[in-house]
């Protein structure tokens, strides 16, 4: 009975999967797209701007999702003027939670690119911003790969926080399907194993990506 | 209302009480979680086969499982099954599983990391594995383990906000109420964040104390 409850609901469900996919893939880009800056700015910027990245790092890394939630989706957002849906609620507020720690990510592997690298480009007449962009962030990117990939399944979990603010992810669509059917633990237990699968699955496919890209003898802890 | 009335009566006693509950909840949780975690990790390196494999398993649900659907099971799922359990007591539950799974990965990792020729050396010394365990192997490893386990114990402040999601009146619980209440989001959410940030970066400063305590000379 709880199956055929399964397949009957399953579209609805559905539905639900593409919603959390959809939450994690934004929050991953809007990551990595102002994380990467937050990282630059954290190792070339001027002290204003490094302690300035500090703070927002400290603040991110330092609160619940839930507690960002609230704030961002009951009051900054309206304080703004901005009535945005609680979809790109979501997506704002897990993506920049993941640039605060994808920022430290992206840190540590300019950081582990080393200086002299920097002084060589500078002394072959490229400027500054020509030796970060062709010289230390190709190198960089591969190295922060790993760190980075450990985001997703961190981001796929929190996602669920977002039924807090009534995003219809998977969670929500579950727990909807329980109330309407009074079926608790077989949708609840299939939530889950489609949560594990999902995050198996990204990770393996990362990991593809990974491979792909890698430099024979670079890596972490070659080069 | 005026903003000083509004913060001392109000804000501040709910806060404290809210305040008491999550650290309630981390409280109890915390010691749980990392022996729980210890004893899975030690499972899965020395236990047999059928043993290694059900700890992984272990670990592999409770994190890649989220953690408001794990509470969401254990609160609305388990009654289904005629277990009925109080908030409070299905928060810990589902707080000690997720501490103890990630807690497990590190110290796991940092068995590992001492050398297999100790165990071998202890046992040629006449100590049975259960000794060589207890005295050689896991007071380097936990020791090395301090990072990671006082990170998790970090994370678990922040995730105790989730207790309210199962009506759990916490911290965050408390806000949300009074905000509601007294239609004040700004004032409150910016409140409790700074209430979070204090006890996560006190945390971080006690977590790099102990680290420097007990790291091993040389």
């Amino acid at each position: 009975m709880a199956l055929s409850i399964l397949i009957d609901w399953f579209p609805y469900l559905f539905s639900g999967i593409v919603l959390t996919l959809g939450l994690v893939a934004s929050a991953l880009i809007i990551g990595a797209g102002v994380g990467l800056p937050l990282a630059l700015g954290q190792v070339y910027g001027s002290l204003p701007v490094r302690s300035a990245i500090a703070t927002f790092v400290w603040f991110f890394r330092g609160l619940p999702v839930l507690v960002l939630l609230f704030l961002f989706y009951f009051g900054i957002f309206p304080a703004l003027g901005l009535d945005l849906p609680a979809f790109y609620v979501g997506a704002v507020v897990l993506g920049l939670w993941g640039a605060a720690y994808q920022s430290q990510v992206f840190r540590g592997a300019i950081q582990s690119i080393s200086e002299g690298q920097m002084i060589a480009a500078r002394s072959l007449g490229m400027s500054r911003f020509q030796a970060i962009k062709s010289i230390i962030l190709p190198q960089a990117m591969r190295i922060a790969l790993p760190g980075w990939s450990n985001q997703y399944p961190e981001i796929l979990t929190e996602s669920s926080v977002c039924y807090a603010i009534g995003v219809a992810e998977l969670l929500t669509r579950s727990s909807q399907i329980v109330s309407q059917t009074y079926v608790t633990m077989p949708i609840y237990l299939a939530c889950a194993v489609i949560f594990i699968l999902l995050s198996y699955a990204g990770t393996s496919c990362i990991h593809m990506v990974e491979k792909k890209i890698a430099i024979p003898g670079f890596g972490p802890g070659g080069s | 209302m005026d903003q000083i009335t509004f913060i001392f009566d109000i804000m501040v006693p709910a806060f404290a009480n809210g305040l008491l509950i999550t650290l309630a909840l981390v409280a109890v949780t915390a010691p749980i979680g990392f022996l729980l975690g210890v004893g899975v990790a030690c499972g899965r390196v020395y236990g047999g086969k059928g043993l290694s494999w059900l700890m992984q398993l272990y670990t592999i649900f409770f994190r890649g499982c989220p953690l408001l659907l794990l509470l969401f099971i254990l609160y609305f799922g388990l009654p289904s099954l005629g277990i009925v359990l109080t908030p409070f007591v299905a928060s810990v539950l589902g707080f000690i599983f997720c501490n103890s799974a990630y807690n497990s990965e590190y110290v796991r990792g940092s068995i590992l990391s001492v050398k297999e020729g100790q165990l071998i050396a202890a046992k040629a010394l006449g100590m049975t594995k259960n000794q060589a365990i207890l005295n050689i192997v896991l007071p380097q490893a936990l020791r090395r383990s301090i990072p990671g386990v006082s990170n998790e114990f970090i994370y678990l402040i922040k995730y105790s906000s989730l207790a309210y999601m199962i009506t759990v009146i916490e911290l965050t619980g408390a806000s949300k109420l009074i905000a509601t209440k007294y239609f004040a989001y700004n004032e409150t959410f910016i409140a409790v964040a700074i209430v979070y940030l204090a006890l996560v970066t006190i945390t971080t400063f006690g977590a790099n104390a102990l680290e420097k305590k007990y790291a091993i000379p040389g």
